[in-house]
């Protein structure tokens, strides 16, 4: 039998399978079993007491999970239709400054949510600035990313000559798009809305800043119950109906989007994207600006808020950044702050895209590949409040202190970027043709060989996305990371959020500055890569 | 075969991390017989905790001690984290548990017994507050209503001046409070109208419900939000907050500082927090944890609590700042609770309150 007599296949091909990748993946997954499951059932083994399985009979209990999911449904399918004509714009043409317009897109997504929540809320008048709509508004504003890189990313894989054949024989751009782009980018679509639907049903900062009763999250209750109960048992039941309602909607869509999964017609080496002609020019300025203009007006806020003083203009806390509480422990100089961030950053990028990648590739490559995916997705449903008391109750003392070594900060951060590391690779990889391979080790590619003829391209640009997603999502983590905080040299975030929880003008005012050089840094972060990545193309 | 390699590559890493982490801890401390004894403490503490650090430094000096401060989330989430580890710490040493959140720890046995020498030298009221000789007072502070100055001015009105009064028509729809269950300035404030009316409170906070209190999530959403001189579009000039916020607002405030600031304190019906520190039993450092504690109420450190972390030092004969002693007096008639009280009633006072206020 030659490698090249099977039939081609729309759906996605179970390929050559290779014992390797496993033994990888069953690493990489270890390392979430280490660092996730370990901290939050040492939690749960510690704190479980039967009593607190009364809050699953309460009706309170029940009616925060039907809000989450109601809210959470709301904000995907919102964030969806706001963020996927951009995505398709900058995907399909190329567009002038469309770096600039992805990196302003990331920018609120890597920012910490309680500023966002402070941006909208400065935003909006004060009628709508807080309750349902509010807390939407922000999760689609933080949550465009998701889609513009996700799907964007498969999206700038598809062959445009599909659609032009398509539009010869006399289909409509919405005929199009719906029969040909769609099926398509489906694996990438239910990715993205799994994600953000998880995101946003355990929201806690924005919900914190903005929320009102109609906005209640298990992460609400699981804060209170940590916060202000020290209901630990309670906070250990909530922890694990999180987990288990939100893991089945995550697995759900890793099962769909395996099924959805195929070979995508990939645009052949050369000629770049077109330039947007006649009207489309005007489609795509639309999209463009509507665009950014959701995602400056809260930014612009802030930059606002950095510059106000008791109703008039100030720049005293631009000026006084690196002497506002000088000498005491609670804050370091911005610098120092950045540069704690970033090396906190470098680590974790690194750790999230090689177990990332590492699962990316054993979930499209081994038999129980659904599972390695699903799993990848799981610190998301993970709730950020148990996971951090859980890494200091097993990682934070004697026998295993690792908190001296650094590296257990940038942990926390690469377990949040993981399940968007894979939600980049998955897709990407899966479009590739498996036959690919096969080809290289028919022309006697030794198998890694093989591996690398096939998947390389895909997997150097996909991964570059990841790479740059996780460097940017740990300079703006503000969750379970806040557990393990140094006094001394803390991170931007963990100084943003510190201004933020006292009064004065020269808190919130050097909070927004602060955040406006987050935002600046990570939309350096994301341009940087972007040019790197259109040197190599050329 | 390979797959157990593999496992097994992964425990030498862990194990080389573990050892790794051991070697350079800050619990795993090196003292030679030859070199002067050096011991270094692990302070866990909440976020709001800060130190000159030219005060930590001399510390360190005098006493030999290195001191790793860690800062835990919030005060909740700190004591949460310590009951959980009890008896094999993550740290020697405790500061930032309340006298809400201490009768939890203390019933969870987290800390070890500890006298301080400089108990005797606290103010008088609190030399007695130990919890049975496990924790000691460092600083206090209040929870009080603040007031907008400026809106007042502006409406050419009185604000209130009592609890009762804001249940009165004159002051609807003007007051914002923090979500008890979730926010501890919330809990403070709800903890302050029990002690005042007793059993009545329901009917306190009905009549606030009516005269159109706002009830936020958090200190933020109310501050920065809600209230009228937080910075944000707010429309109510009375929220719950912290009795030195108008000692922050002229520190906080651009130069030149203003000469008053905008808010002031309605003194009734104010909410005593006391903030303690306790050597973590199962400390390794036992004696030079109890350093810690004395560091922490000795008369440098105290005399740099105001500025630091704006509230009131433990210690007595501690010279406040000119800015707290002008516009900060702390409460003449604090209201509070016994903690024994607070540990027994939390959970229903606080889902009472949520059915009187229609947020069960």
């Amino acid at each position: 039998m030659t490698v090249l007599d099977e039939p081609v296949r729309t759906t996605a091909a179970p390929p050559a399978r290779s014992k390797r990748k496993v033994r990888w993946s069953a690493a990489a997954l270890l390392f979430l079993v280490a660092f996730l499951l370990v901290p939050l059932l040492a939690v749960v083994a510690k704190s479980f007491n039967a009593s607190s399985l009364a809050i699953l009979t309460q009706s309170a209990t029940w009616r925060t999970v039907f809000l989450a999911a109601l809210q959470g449904c709301v904000s995907t399918a919102l964030t969806l239709l706001v963020a996927l004509p951009v995505t398709g714009v900058l995907a399909r043409f190329r567009v002038r400054g469309g770096g600039v317009v992805k990196a302003l897109v990331t920018v609120p997504f890597v920012l910490p949510t309680v500023v966002i929540g402070l941006a909208v809320q400065q935003l909006l008048p004060v009628r709508w600035n807080s309750g349902f709509g509010a807390v939407v508004f922000a999760h689609v504003l933080l949550n465009m990313a998701v889609v513009v890189w996700l799907v964007g990313t498969l999206w700038e894989q598809l062959d445009p000559r599909l659609d032009m054949v398509a539009a010869s024989l006399g289909a409509g751009p919405f005929v199009r798009f719906r029969t040909t782009t769609v099926p398509q980018l489906r694996p990438a679509l239910f990715a993205a809305a799994a994600l953000v639907f998880a995101y946003t049903t355990t929201s806690l900062g924005v919900v914190l800043v903005l929320g009102t009763t109609s906005t209640p999250t298990l992460e609400l209750d699981i804060f209170r119950r940590t916060g202000i109960l020290v209901d630990l048992s309670g906070a250990s039941v909530v922890a694990l109906l999180q987990l288990l309602l939100v893991g089945t909607v995550l697995g759900g869509a890793a099962y769909l989007q395996s099924r959805t999964s195929q070979q995508v017609l990939r645009r052949t080496a050369a000629p770049a994207k077109p330039r947007p002609r006649g009207a489309q020019r005007v489609g795509v300025a639309v999209v463009v600006s509507v665009t950014l203009l959701i995602v400056l007006a809260p930014l612009a806020a802030l930059l606002v808020r950095s510059l106000r003083d008791n109703g008039s203009w100030t720049t005293s806390w631009w000026s006084g950044l690196s002497s506002l509480d000088r000498g005491t422990t609670r804050l370091a100089s911005p610098i120092a702050a950045l540069s704690v961030s970033a090396r906190t950053a470098v680590l974790a990028a690194v750790m999230a895209v090689s177990v990332g990648a590492t699962l990316a590739i054993g979930a499209i490559r081994s038999r129980s590949g659904r599972v390695i995916a699903a799993a990848g997705l799981l610190p998301l449903a993970v709730s950020a409040a148990t996971l951090g008391l859980g890494t200091l109750l097993v990682f934070g003392r004697p026998p295993l202190d690792l908190r001296s070594t650094g590296l257990l900060v940038s942990v926390a951060h690469a377990l949040v970027a993981v399940p968007v590391v894979l939600g980049a690779m998955v897709p990407a990889l899966r479009s590739v043709d498996t036959r690919l391979q096969r080809v290289a080790a028919g022309l006697g590619a030794r198998p890694v060989r093989a591996f690398i003829t096939a998947y390389g391209t895909v997997l150097i640009r996909a991964g570059a996305a990841a790479a740059a997603l996780a460097f940017a999502i740990s300079l703006g983590e503000f969750g379970a990371a806040s557990f393990l905080g140094r006094s001394g040299t803390p991170t931007l975030p963990v100084q943003i959020g510190r201004l933020l929880n006292r009064p004065g003008e020269a808190s919130v005012g050097t909070a927004a500055a602060l955040a406006i050089v987050l935002a600046v840094a990570t939309a350096g972060v994301v341009l940087i890569v972007e040019q790197l990545m259109r040197v190599r193309r050329r | 075969m390979a797959r157990s390699r593999v496992f097994a590559a992964a425990l030498l890493l862990v194990s080389a991390a573990t050892l790794a982490g051991c070697s350079s801890g800050p619990t795993a401390a090196v003292s030679s017989s030859h070199a002067p004894q050096t011991v270094t403490v692990t302070l866990l503490t909440h976020d709001s905790f800060a130190v000159d650090k030219r005060l930590l430094t001399t510390f360190e000096k005098q006493s030999g001690i290195t001191v790793d401060i860690q800062s835990v989330g919030d005060a909740g989430q700190l004591v949460s984290s310590a009951v959980l580890a009890a008896g094999a710490p993550s740290g020697d040493v405790l500061f930032g548990v309340d006298n809400s959140l201490a009768p939890k720890a203390v019933a969870a046995q987290v800390f070890s017994p500890y006298a301080s020498p400089n108990l005797h030298n606290l103010v008088a009221p609190l030399q007695a507050n130990t919890f049975g000789g496990v924790l000691t007072p460092v600083d206090y502070g209040d929870v009080c209503v603040v007031v907008d100055k400026t809106w007042f001015a502006a409406h050419h009105a009185v604000p209130p001046s009592t609890l009762s009064d804001l249940t009165k028509p004159a002051f609807a729809n003007l007051l914002v409070v923090e979500d008890p269950a979730l926010s501890s300035p919330g809990t403070a404030f709800l903890y302050a109208t029990i002690a005042r009316y007793g059993s009545a409170w329901k009917q306190y906070w009905t009549r606030l419900r009516n005269n159109g209190v706002q009830v936020a999530n958090s200190w933020t959403q109310a501050y920065s939000g809600d209230f009228t001189a937080g910075g944000g579009k707010g429309s109510r000039p009375l929220v719950v907050s912290y009795g030195t916020d108008a000692a922050a607002d002229i520190v906080y405030a651009s130069n030149p500082k203003p000469s008053t600031p905008r808010v002031a304190v309605m003194h009734d019906g104010c909410y005593r927090q006391i903030e303690y520190a306790g050597v973590l039993r199962g400390t390794a450092h036992p004696a030079a944890a109890g350093k810690v504690v004395d560091w922490l109420t000795s008369q440098s450190f105290q005399a740099g609590v105001p500025m630091a972390m704006f509230v009131y030092p433990a210690r007595s004969g501690v010279a406040l700042p000119s800015v707290f002693t002008k516009w900060a007096p702390q409460a003449t008639h604090p209201l509070q609770l016994p903690p024994a009280t607070v540990a027994a009633n939390e959970t229903s006072w606080l889902s009472d309150w949520g059915s009187v206020m229609g947020r069960a």
